[in-house]
């Protein structure tokens, strides 16, 4: 140690209160920093000039009636996958086992859909497929849950590992119901008579799911904000001792919100495979599971500001999407361009929450 | 009858690269550092690798065995490192959630990887149908000369490329520095309790970096591994698959043991492949069901490790905790 009066030249503090604006003007500079990173990246890589890039990335996202409703059908189940995760996380229980409640709920749906199809009415049907999808996202939730309440079990290995638990399940049934043998997948259910398929709303083929979507996003919002459960779980989030103090039961509120959490994951994949696609497939939740955990961080858990940030990491998606078609590049170049956003507002993250203050050496500090 | 000496080297060949990402998972966790980000720094590793030397062996007139390896090796080393200073300076210096920053890292180097991996030759204006990089590959797999002539033992042993014992050399290595050191002796403390550390005059964020970035270059050698001596220098995409997340399956296995890991690795590798030597008949849907194994493996450990609660089976106590030392 031959500097004894050695201070870094920088100092830093945790800022008290941020007010609205600060916070969002230093999200949006690292949106516009990222905006313009990525487009910098993709003028060396295809030569477009920049503002090709843009125009490009926004007709990807917008330019056809039918592009809009992609956009608005992937911000839905984002989204609803996002909303799935928030009381978990505001109880700081990571449930990184989104994929693979998403999988199990949709399995149980296409086991309805596939097991009783054209036996029972199709009223009664969509009843059962709601019913199994949630109970089974649930299920998939909860099995880590009763761990960590009751041992303390590390939670975001064991939900990570049921994803694959999940996937591999969905893979055996997949073969088991496969149509035609041998093909390796399942193909549309009920191509024919359309059993247990999700009634349309007019011609418009993802409004449904958009309309529940958002009445969740209102629910959670509530029931996170003014409801008494709600409550609960952000004081078992801040202090499991404080939570024990005041007589609140930590290990029946981790039970309850996880069964919660992964009921609206089973809900996710009822929409996928009987609203959507009619069909499951072990890739049917692309990833959300893991999207999902950044949606809502970015949004600091508040459902209204998730769908911003699920509209921003999907409208990335489907831009750069299209830029890889038009440039005949490889689909995962929206993966590149994710992470780049994504790196930029998780770094900016720190210029909202810390001040930096630079040190002057004047010769003052050290006496 | 089940054929122990061609199963045996095709479950190593297997856990390899399980064992090159728990090792260096381990490391990274030891120092606090819960980086999920592993999976897409293998791919990078993959990916810098062939990169290097699909550059390498379409730019040299005549090829250099020694530098067909060392090139694509040092390109993986760089590549991963990159992506560990990546990870430290969101986690550490700007203190950013580390599920969130590792998920990110994940996404990014799996399209780093199939983004280069599909796209290569098209950015190179090159000829070729499709990335298979023979003579490297050729120079990964080069196996002991006298492996042939020892028969079972041979192949069960011997028959591997260098990486292989690479990867075992440096599990020992991690093992012996983690508990044996003054060295892993502060590393282990900057995981456990990082308050306490930092009073005892240990630099947190420089343990941090270094354990961070050591155990992903181990990583990205993982994936190195993989697409040269695995995959016979083939790269396609996607097919790394979920290897990366085992190899976090396995750190919980080995209940954060390097040494441990050298073999459960090997018997992860068996794992992930039992269900090609365990006779199904017709029915291939069972397959499918064998490959959960490693997983529920994992998961029951997990939940052992947890119920028994013994302090020296447990994850470091701080894992997954940013530190700030004004914070207290």
């Amino acid at each position: 140690m031959n500097k004894k009066n050695h201070t870094s030249l920088i100092h830093i503090s945790k800022r008290r209160e941020v007010s609205l604006g600060r916070r969002w003007g230093i999200r949006a500079l690292a949106i516009i920093l990222a905006f313009v990173l990525s487009a910098v990246v993709t003028m060396i890589i295809t030569g477009l000039n920049p503002i090709e890039v843009y125009a490009t990335m926004l007709k990807g996202a917008f330019g056809t009636p039918r592009k809009m409703w992609t956009l608005g059908q992937e911000i839905a189940i984002l989204l609803c996958v996002s909303l799935a995760l928030t009381p978990a996380f505001r109880m700081r229980f990571w449930n990184l086992g989104g994929e693979g409640q998403v999988l199990i709920g949709g399995l149980a749906c296409a086991a309805s859909m596939i097991l009783l199809g054209d036996k029972i009415p199709n009223a009664l049907l969509i009843l059962i497929m709601t019913v199994t999808s949630i109970a089974a996202g649930a299920l998939w939730a909860v099995i880590p849950a009763i761990f960590k309440a009751k041992w303390g079990t590390n939670e975001t290995l064991f939900t990570l590992m049921m994803n694959y638990v999940a996937t591999q399940l969905v893979a055996y049934y997949i073969i088991v119901w496969e149509v035609p043998r041998g093909s390796g997948k399942i193909g549309i259910i009920n191509q024919n008579t359309q059993a247990g398929w999700f009634p349309q709303i007019g011609n418009f083929k993802y409004l449904l799911n958009i309309l529940i979507v958002l009445v969740l996003t209102f629910v959670v919002y509530v029931y996170m904000k003014r409801s008494k459960q709600g409550y609960e779980i952000s004081v078992v989030g801040e202090s499991t001792n404080t939570a024990r103090y005041v007589g609140i039961k930590v290990e029946r509120v981790i039970i309850r919100t996880l069964l919660l959490s992964g009921a609206i994951c089973g809900l996710t994949g009822l929409l996928l495979v009987g609203s959507t696609n009619h069909t499951i497939t072990t890739t049917i939740s692309g990833g959300r599971g893991f999207t999902a955990v950044m949606v809502a961080w970015l949004a600091n858990f508040n459902p209204i500001a998730m769908i911003f940030s699920s509209f921003l990491l999907v409208f990335f998606s489907q831009g750069a999407g299209e830029i890889s078609t038009a440039f005949g590049l490889n689909q995962s170049y929206a993966d590149i361009m994710m992470g780049i956003v994504l790196f930029f507002i998780i770094g900016s993250e720190f210029f909202i929450n810390y001040k930096l203050h630079l040190r002057k050496n004047t010769g003052k500090e050290g006496a | 009858m089940f054929d122990l000496v061609s199963f045996i080297p095709r479950a190593v060949a297997q856990g390899i690269p399980l064992l090159f990402g728990s090792t260096g998972e381990t490391i990274t966790e030891k120092s606090g550092n819960l980086n999920l980000g592993i999976p897409g720094v293998m791919y990078v590793g993959a990916i810098c690798g062939v990169i290097g030397a699909f550059l390498y062996e379409q730019n040299a007139t005549n090829f250099v065995p020694l530098l067909g390896v060392l090139i694509p090796t040092a390109a993986a080393l760089v590549g991963s490192l990159l992506m560990g200073l990546l990870y430290c300076f969101l986690t550490v210096t700007l203190r950013a959630n580390q599920n969130v920053t590792g998920l990110a890292l994940t996404t990014f180097g799996v399209g780093f990887g199939n983004f280069f991996g599909g796209s290569l030759m098209k950015l190179t204006g090159s000829e070729v149908p499709s990335i298979a990089l023979t003579s490297t590959s050729n120079c990964f797999r080069t196996a002991l000369p006298f492996a042939d002539k020892l028969g079972w033992v041979g192949t069960v042993f011997f028959s591997y490329g260098f990486l292989a014992y690479v990867a075992i050399i440096l599990a020992v290595i991690a093992s012996f520095v983690l508990k044996r050191t003054r060295t892993g002796l502060s590393l282990r403390a900057v995981g456990e309790n990082p308050a306490t550390a930092d009073a005892a005059g240990i630099n947190i964020t420089r343990y941090k970096y270094m354990a961070t970035c050591l155990g992903c270059m181990t990583a990205g050698l993982g994936g190195l591994y993989y697409v040269m001596d695995y995959a016979n220098g083939v790269w396609s995409n996607d097919a790394f698959g979920d290897r990366g997340w085992l190899a976090i399956a396995l750190v919980i296995f080995t209940i954060w043991r390097p040494a441990v890991g050298i073999f459960a690795s090997m018997l992860f590798g068996g794992l992930y492949i039992l269900y090609l030597y365990i006779p199904s008949g017709m029915n291939l849907s069972v397959k499918e069901i064998y490959k959960m194994f490693p997983y529920i493996v994992t998961i029951i450990v997990l939940i052992l490790s947890s119920m028994r609660n013994k302090k020296e089976n447990q994850p470091p106590a701080s894992l997954g905790l940013p530190y700030f030392r004004e914070d207290r």
